[in-house]
């Protein structure tokens, strides 16, 4: 016993402890390194954007080139457009799969395979998504429209929707379900207005993830709604959208453009953060636990 | 309506799923026939890319897109893994709310404001502070050389990495949680320092889903569009240092495709946007598989 | 050599729940000593202040005085040397299923520094057959995982891995009871052969398997201990009604 009695040298001890205080070093730096660049950018959006968030920003057209005192207003209706577009084609398309995944085909091969598929989609490059919309309406219509934009966004939806609806309605307890079966009515109006129901808070934050996400979508749009500097809300012409315009303004010369590319940055940013910030409220202190 | 109506319905929309993925491959195949036909697999191994005079070489897109990739990866997995020891293991149980809402907060922020935050704030920081330490420290490589213009391929990389840390993070945080606390408890019950037992009990254990979650994050490096786009300098060549402008596969389709000269030109593209459809796919396959191996399929938020 | 451990008016709190009051007791060496009473009795929080675990907990607090072998492990030396002099075997068999069984038996030395492969198979050799598990495994040492043995296997591992860092008290947590009797009676089996070494302290469930082993047992209720004796004493003339009452069956 006494010739391997590992009691650990000094040097050892010395060493572990200086291991295990660097580490601790290392993974604050880590933390404060990665916040870092969010709080960056959040005060440049701020103090460059803010500026240039004045009435004319929200209610005027581009200026001519070169002109000051243009808004953005055509871009903000142009997405609300392309978004309401898209949350018709995939809240409903991705609501019911979610309900097939979690009602129907629980447990099964195919829907193991339709979630994993759902999830490899997520990972496809919006830009793909988009020549493929591109093909698939804009070249057989010849020409770029409001309506291609919104298949595409929903399109993307779709997976994003299905999945969290699924996990919203595993979560619910089976007891609900009995409940609803007892009281003899055909079995999908039960589903509806009573499983579906209950778990609809979840659902609708589930959707709205999803919202969030594609509302900063440029990359699809870029060969489906195009973009527009005008007024146009038909849904058979290029319709403007917020992040293209954007994209447009940064990469453009002009001061006046790059304002204007914070401003927007910085409406489109506050959007989206405001969607996150209330789902997660939602599902960390409201109705629903562990979903986040 | 019968149940069994509804029911098919359902079944239906599940099965978009799939009807999607299809869709995406037939419409890449159909458009791109013209420069499948035409060049093959040189077009994967050409290095001139010149639409003008009808020559297209892929080279430069990936070497960009792997390069680039390759950069962000070096600089965020650290990073990430180093957020997620901080936030299970050291961070205070009232703080980590905050924290994470924090990381959850970099995921929410559009492609496009980033490349726009990269433009005005990020490469000229780069270029007066950052670039010229890294040529004079590792001048020598090679990899960090002058003309420096600040946009290039560092600066993709960067920015991509600064996008795909929350997804390596959240997942390596997931994957760390689900470890059983008796792991933890087993390695400090042997006389372990902290760093110790998050080494030996929980990374250990783990690291099969960080791989995963690693992978995940090279799958979203590999397909991201406009960050990169607007930052890499959109120079179709290849260049042994970091700090020269080049390309990625994604950047190019998004830059020519309406401006494309040629019906030649788009397929082209198209064919760029093919090979980065079935890449990202097998990326992201083999990822998630690997995250499902050590979470068990509990239905992994959809990121 | 096992030592002595020597407690003085510990009093241990998780959060707001005072779970020990003022516990003073003296475990002989080289000997086992059971630990027994109802559920939330406290007595897995006495076993756990005694190699410094319960501290792991953030709401957790301590006062008083723990001697090991004349040392007071709270105040003059470092909870890391502590958990290595004091090691523990946990309720459920806990190995790393990373490691293959060399690895897990080895993990602890590899810690404090030790490259040496002779060291190493040396006491790894050693352990194994303290634990009683080296002719079952002594083949597949390298090659089979420690989460793939059976349960009672797994445990023994973690008793190897556990005495691989030499320490001088063994503490058990209700070591068998996750699993079946025949693994059961090799534990215990066991305990009569590690005494020889090292001090043990078992918290147990099983009233009749601390009649077996131990030559000491106390009885804890309510975060107190109630009686502190000779495992005859305490089992055939309790001294206090309710280790009496709790011996007898009448509650917990």
């Amino acid at each position: 016993m006494a010739t391997t009695h590992p009691k650990s040298s000094t040097a050892n001890r010395r060493w572990r402890w200086f291991a295990n205080h660097t580490a601790s070093v290392l993974a604050v730096a880590s933390t404060i390194l990665v916040i870092a660049p969010l709080v960056a950018i959040f005060v440049d959006l701020v103090y460059k954007g803010a500026v240039s968030l004045n009435w004319n920003f929200f209610t005027k057209l581009p200026a001519p080139v070169g002109e000051n005192g243009g808004g953005m207003a055509n871009s903000i209706v142009g997405s609300a457009l392309l978004l309401g577009l898209a949350s018709l084609m995939g809240v409903p398309i991705g609501i019911s799969a979610g309900i097939y995944l979690s009602e129907y085909g629980r447990g099964t091969k195919l829907s193991n395979v339709v979630r994993f598929t759902a999830d490899v989609l997520n990972g496809v490059p919006s830009i793909v998504m988009g020549i493929a919309v591109y093909g698939l309406i804009v070249v057989p219509q010849k020409g770029f429209s409001a309506f291609a934009g919104g298949v595409v966004l929903g399109i993307m939806m779709i997976p994003t929707v299905a999945r969290t609806t699924e996990e919203m309605l595993l979560m619910e307890p089976h007891s609900i379900r009995e409940a609803a079966l007892g009281l003899g009515v055909p079995n999908w109006r039960s589903m509806l207005s009573i499983t579906l129901k209950t778990a609809m808070p979840g659902v609708i934050t589930g959707c709205m993830l999803a919202f969030a996400r594609v509302a900063g979508e440029t990359a699809p749009l870029l060969f489906t709604a195009l973009g527009n500097e005008f007024w146009s809300t038909a849904l058979n012409q290029p319709i403007a959208a917020l992040p293209l315009q954007i994209y447009v303004y940064a990469l453009g010369p002009y001061d006046e453009w790059h304002r204007l590319a914070w401003a927007g940055s910085l409406v489109l940013v506050f959007l989206i953060v405001v969607s996150v910030a209330l789902v997660r409220f939602v599902t960390t202190r409201g109705v629903l636990k562990g979903a986040s | 309506m019968a149940d069994s109506t509804f029911r098919w319905l359902m079944l239906l929309c599940a099965l978009s799923i799939f009807a999607i993925v299809a869709l995406i491959a037939i419409e890449l195949v159909t458009h791109s026939q013209m420069t499948l036909a035409k060049f093959g697999l040189k077009f994967f191994v050409g290095s001139a890319w010149d639409p003008v005079s009808g020559e297209f070489g892929a080279l430069p897109f990936i070497f960009g897109t792997l390069v680039s990739s390759a950069v962000s990866l070096i600089l965020a997995v650290p990073l990430a893994v180093g957020v997620a020891i901080f936030l299970t293991e050291m961070c205070p149980k009232a703080l980590r709310g905050s924290f994470s809402f924090l990381t959850e907060l970099l995921a929410a922020i559009p492609s496009v404001v980033y490349g726009t935050w990269a433009i005005f704030t990020l490469v000229p920081l780069l270029r007066e502070y950052v670039d010229p330490v890294l040529i004079k420290l590792l001048g020598w490589t090679g990899l960090f050389v002058q003309p420096d213009f600040g946009i290039g391929m560092f600066a993709a990389g960067v920015i991509l990495a600064i996008m795909i840390l929350p997804i390596i993070s959240s997942l390596t945080r997931e994957v760390m949680t689900a470890v059983p606390h008796t792991q933890r408890e087993a390695v400090l019950a042997l006389g372990a320092t902290r760093w110790e037992m998050i080494r030996m009990g929980v990374l250990r254990n783990a690291r099969v889903g960080i791989v995963g979650s690693i992978i995940l994050g090279l799958g979203r490096a590999l397909g991201e569009t406009m960050a990169v786009a607007m930052v890499i300098g959109s120079s179709p060549t290849i260049s042994k240092s970091l700090l020269a402008p080049g390309y990625s596969m994604a950047a190019v389709i998004a830059n020519e495709f309406n401006e494309a000269v040629s019906d030649v030109h788009r397929s082209a593209l198209i064919e760029i946007g093919l090979a980065l459809f079935l890449v990202t796919i097998v990326v992201n396959a083999c990822a998630r598989l690997l995250v499902w191996a050590v979470t068990r399929g509990a239905p992994a938020r959809a990121t | 050599m096992g030592v002595s451990i020597e407690v003085n008016n510990l009093n241990a709190w998780y959060g707001t729940n005072h779970t020990l009051q003022d516990i003073t007791l003296h475990i002989p060496a080289n000997e086992a000593t059971a630990l027994i009473g109802p559920s939330g009795c406290g007595k897995s929080t006495f076993v756990r202040c005694l190699n410094r675990m319960h501290e792991t907990n953030p709401i957790a607090k301590v006062t008083g005085e723990v001697k090991v072998g004349g040392q007071d492990i709270y105040s003059e030396t470092s909870a890391v040397e502590v958990r290595r002099r004091i090691g523990m075997v946990f309720q459920r068999p806990n190995p790393f299923p990373t490691m293959s069984i060399y690895d897990n038996v080895a993990s602890g030395l590899r810690l404090n520094g030790y490259r040496n492969r002779r060291v190493l198979d040396e006491v790894v050799e050693r352990s194994l057959k303290s634990s009683a598990l080296w002719d079952e495994v002594k083949d597949e040492l390298k090659k089979k995982s420690g989460a793939s043995l059976s349960g009672g296997q797994q445990q023994r591992l973690c008793i190897a891995r556990a005495l691989a860092v030499d320490p001088e008290v063994l503490l058990m947590d209700e070591p068998a009871s996750a699993l079946d009797p025949v693994s059961t009676a090799k534990i215990e089996d066991l305990i009569f052969q590690l005494k020889v070494q090292y001090t043990i302290v078992i918290e147990t469930h099983n009233m009749q398997q601390a009649a077996r082993v131990a030559e000491r047992t106390g009885f804890f209720l309510n975060g107190r201990l109630v009686e502190f004796d000779s495992t005859h004493k305490i089992f055939t003339n309790p001294g206090d009604k309710r280790t009496e009452d709790y011996i007898t069956g009448r509650f917990g």
